[in-house]
């Protein structure tokens, strides 16, 4: 795309992406350390994350008075305008990947000292590699205006919620089994729902991404796959009291 | 309705999913002396919509325009051919007769013409062009148009003073109102606001889209943003040629031509 | 400390004093020249129209209004057969003039515009503007006169008007021309045929300035001499009714009387002069008040 007639409207859009990026940067990390946190118990790191999360608010503030002025002084149309919505769109699930991240972070506070099941623990160091390689892609998908990319992490969420449900079944039986972990089983849920969740925003940013480059709402029905709602888990049988 | 709905469906502003064709171009070519200024324009004007006329300077938007009521005849090296159906007939026909035609095609111009004459005689001017009415139906009339063009309250009392000594944004709207007076069809709009403050502006960009309900209005804007505002349909054209035309909201928001799509986002080079 | 900030000091001083001294001294030069010559022109003027006022007013009294000119060694009389006279001839002049000129500067600008007849039209009106007068009185004298065998008032209001005609015609042209096209093509895009456009907008638009033409015409002629010697001649006493026969005029009577050896004709000459530039300098202010009345507006 050729450069706008007015040069210092290149350079607000530039300072828009790279608030993005720099966003992104960010919010990758804390979800990355979050789950590092988690499967080694380090309180330490979890206070890190903790302490980045301000950063990731600020540069959300900034995106958007940058957002707000371009509009102002601008009056950007077409792809200009769909580049400003973009970043106030992606800005805020950004921002809110970064809260879970966050939240997470917590709750490896609350939860230490208490055993970790391997295999339930495998399980959630998949979700999150699952949900930062999504961040991940999708990012890239934006620094390139790349729809095909959007597209192929917004049909690849499906597998996040299937490992959540898996997950979700697991822990609802270790708590049957054993009533004293249920409050670290609870917790553990909670973290399993915020990676989740974090791939919920990766796949909105991907139809924010799809906008930006096509102009057109990504069609069609999201490939959804969360059923945690509707689990239920039968109590073992001889334990009714 | 809705805006958003509106939005969403510009053509159904009034409940229809399409207006009926109000002005048809087919073909149409224009030459100034030698050159040519227009270059096959084939373009439909929607019924009661406003379509807005965009692209840079010199690309032919305001010769467009000065089609619709044959204007360009007043200069005799100008020449249009094509056609341009209005009401089953086409206005470049020599048996179209042109004083007839602009009584059903008004025109406001991008500075305000106000006649050296009192206020009322401005707008009673096309009135008595084709019309012998009495005293009491002019008065009428008048005070209909002005009151369409939101000016009455401003000049009720000053009828009998000269046009040329209202504010620039008045003049204006009396160059509207004069238009409307006559009850047109069609109303062609020359970059109306481009000499006014923005106050002016907004006024008169309000009583475009009041005007909508009744007339079919092409304006020829240099401001984007006040055709993305404005219009319901937009055209772009370029060095004579019509490059796109669609629903504003697509034009300004998801052009499909390159060129339409770097005009409107300032890239032009 | 008020110190020169850093960013300010740090740039380069341009120099001051760089436009060069040979430069000024031709521009004074260039300026007093030009107040110097300007000072002649207008000291010839002032001492012309001071003579003018001085033996003029000297001259002036009632009975000048009042009695016609003297016969040739008899004492006492006035210029009112002349002043009469010459008000008929003018503004039977004008009366002639003011329909040809305006059509025809109407026609050049609305619809000749830059055609050939135009053109043409344009050129040989402008040739008129310039001709000499004495030339436009033989004519007449030979087109009218000495067919109708006898010098006449219609003779010389026609010669009169002759001369008036390509002022009228030529600024009735620049003042429509002045007229901007969009008011044109306003009146045309309401359906209002040219002829209509021409009479109730273009010609309200340029009233001013053509009135202002029409006054600058009735000046130019009220104190032509040279047409109405071959034409109207003149009279020493009143004229006939149907104007035929000699017509006194003011500018004839100037110049019979200002090379008679009579003194009373001579100060009644002075008397004249001094009447006709007061009624060319009247008009020609009104002209300008007129013009100014169209420009503030």
């Amino acid at each position: 795309m050729p450069d706008h007639i007015v040069s210092a409207f290149d350079a607000d859009l530039g300072g828009l992406r790279r608030g993005i990026a720099e966003m992104g940067g960010i919010a990758e990390k804390m979800l990355a350390d979050a789950t590092a946190a988690l499967l080694r118990d380090d309180a330490p790191l979890a206070h890190a994350v903790i302490a980045a999360d301000p950063r990731l608010d600020a540069l959300q503030r900034k995106v958007e008075e940058l957002g707000i002025l371009t509009i102002a002084r601008r009056q950007p149309l077409a792809a200009d305008l769909r580049e400003v919505v973009s970043a106030f769109r992606i800005a805020g699930d950004l921002e809110r990947a970064g809260d879970l991240a966050k939240n997470t972070a917590k709750r490896v506070l609350a939860m230490t000292g208490h055993m970790h099941p391997k295999r339930v623990m495998g399980g959630v160091q998949h979700m999150s590699d699952l949900a930062l390689g999504q961040l991940k892609d999708v990012l890239d998908a934006y620094a390139g205006h790349d729809a095909a990319a959007a597209v192929a992490v917004w049909k690849r969420d499906g597998a996040i919620d299937a490992l959540n449900n898996s997950l979700f079944r697991e822990l609802l039986t270790y708590m049957m089994e054993d009533p004293r972990s249920i409050s670290f089983c609870t917790h553990l849920l909670f973290c399993a729902k915020n990676l989740e969740r974090i791939g919920d925003h990766a796949t909105n940013i991907a139809e924010t991404v799809y906008y930006l480059a096509t102009g057109e709402a990504l069609a069609g029905e999201r490939p959804k796959d969360d059923r945690s709602s509707f689990a239920v888990v039968e109590p073992p049988a001889g334990q009714a009291p | 309705m809705t805006p958003l709905a509106a939005m969403a469906e510009p053509g159904a502003a009034r409940g229809k999913t399409d207006a009926p064709v109000r002005i048809a171009c087919r073909d149409l070519n224009f030459h100034y002396g030698a050159s040519r200024a227009l270059k096959d324009i084939t373009l439909d004007f929607y019924d009661r919509q406003v379509t807005a006329l965009i692209g840079p300077s010199g690309c032919g938007k305001s010769t467009l325009l000065r089609c619709f009521n044959r204007i360009y005849s007043l200069y005799p090296e100008q020449r249009a051919t094509g056609e341009i159906i209005l009401d089953g007939r086409n206005i470049l026909s020599p048996s179209v007769d042109v004083n007839e035609l602009r009584s059903r095609v008004g025109m406001v111009f991008q500075k305000p013409t106000p006649f050296p004459m009192s206020i009322y005689d401005n707008v009673a001017f096309g009135l008595r062009l084709y019309e012998r009415l009495p005293r009491s139906e002019l008065d009428g009339r008048v005070e209909a148009a002005l009151r369409r063009a939101a000016l009455w309250d401003e000049v009720k009392d000053k009828l009998k003073e000269p046009g040329t000594g209202l504010s620039g944004g008045q003049q204006q709207r009396l160059c509207i109102a004069r238009a409307i007076a006559q009850r047109p069809e069609v109303i062609l709009l020359d970059e109306p606001t481009s000499a006014l403050d923005p106050i002016s502006t907004g006024k008169i960009e309000e009583l475009i889209d009041e005007l909508r309900a009744e007339f079919t209005i092409v304006i020829v804007t240099h401001s984007m943003q006040q055709a993305a505002r404005i219009s319901q349909y937009t055209a772009f054209m370029y060095l004579g040629e019509l490059v796109e035309f669609g629903p504003t909201s697509r034009i300004f928001m998801n052009p499909r031509e390159k060129r339409t799509h770097d005009y409107v986002t300032g890239r032009f080079g | 400390m008020a110190a020169v900030p850093a960013h300010l000091s740090a740039c380069e001083a341009v120099p001051w004093r760089r436009v060069r001294r040979q430069r000024r001294v031709a521009d004074r030069l260039m300026r007093v020249l030009c107040v110097a010559f300007t000072a002649v022109g207008v000291f010839a003027l002032g001492w012309i129209l001071a003579m003018l006022a001085w033996e003029g007013v000297h001259a002036l009294s009632p009975r000048i209004f009042t009695e016609a000119t003297p016969g040739p060694g008899s004492e006492g009389g006035g210029l009112a057969n002349a002043i009469v006279g010459s008000l008929v001839l003018t503004f039977l002049g004008i009366a002639i003039a003011t329909p040809i000129g305006v059509m025809a500067g109407t026609y050049l600008a609305e619809y000749g515009k830059a055609s050939r007849l135009a053109t043409t039209i344009r050129f040989v009106n402008d040739a008129l503007l310039s001709a000499p007068s004495i030339l436009i009185g033989l004519f007449v004298y030979t087109v009218m006169v000495q067919p109708m065998g006898s010098y006449s008032g219609w003779a010389g209001a026609v010669a009169l008007a002759i001369i008036a005609t390509p002022v009228i015609v030529r600024t009735t042209e620049d003042m429509l021309r002045l007229v901007p096209s969009t008011l044109r093509e306003a009146g045309a895009a309401l359906g209002a045929p040219p002829a209509i456009v021409i009479r109730s907008i273009t010609w309200r638009a340029a009233r001013a300035g053509m009135v202002t033409g029409i006054v600058l015409a009735l000046a130019r002629i009220a104190g032509e001499t040279a047409p109405l010697l071959f034409t109207a001649l003149n009279n020493s006493s009143w004229f006939n009714a149907n104007l035929l026969g000699g017509v006194s005029n003011l500018p004839v009577t100037i110049f019979q009387f200002a090379l008679s050896p009579y003194p009373n004709w001579q100060q009644l000459a002075w008397a004249g002069a001094l009447l006709i530039t007061v009624a060319i300098l009247a008009l020609s202010v009104s002209a300008r008040l007129l013009l100014r009345r169209r420009t503030t507006r």
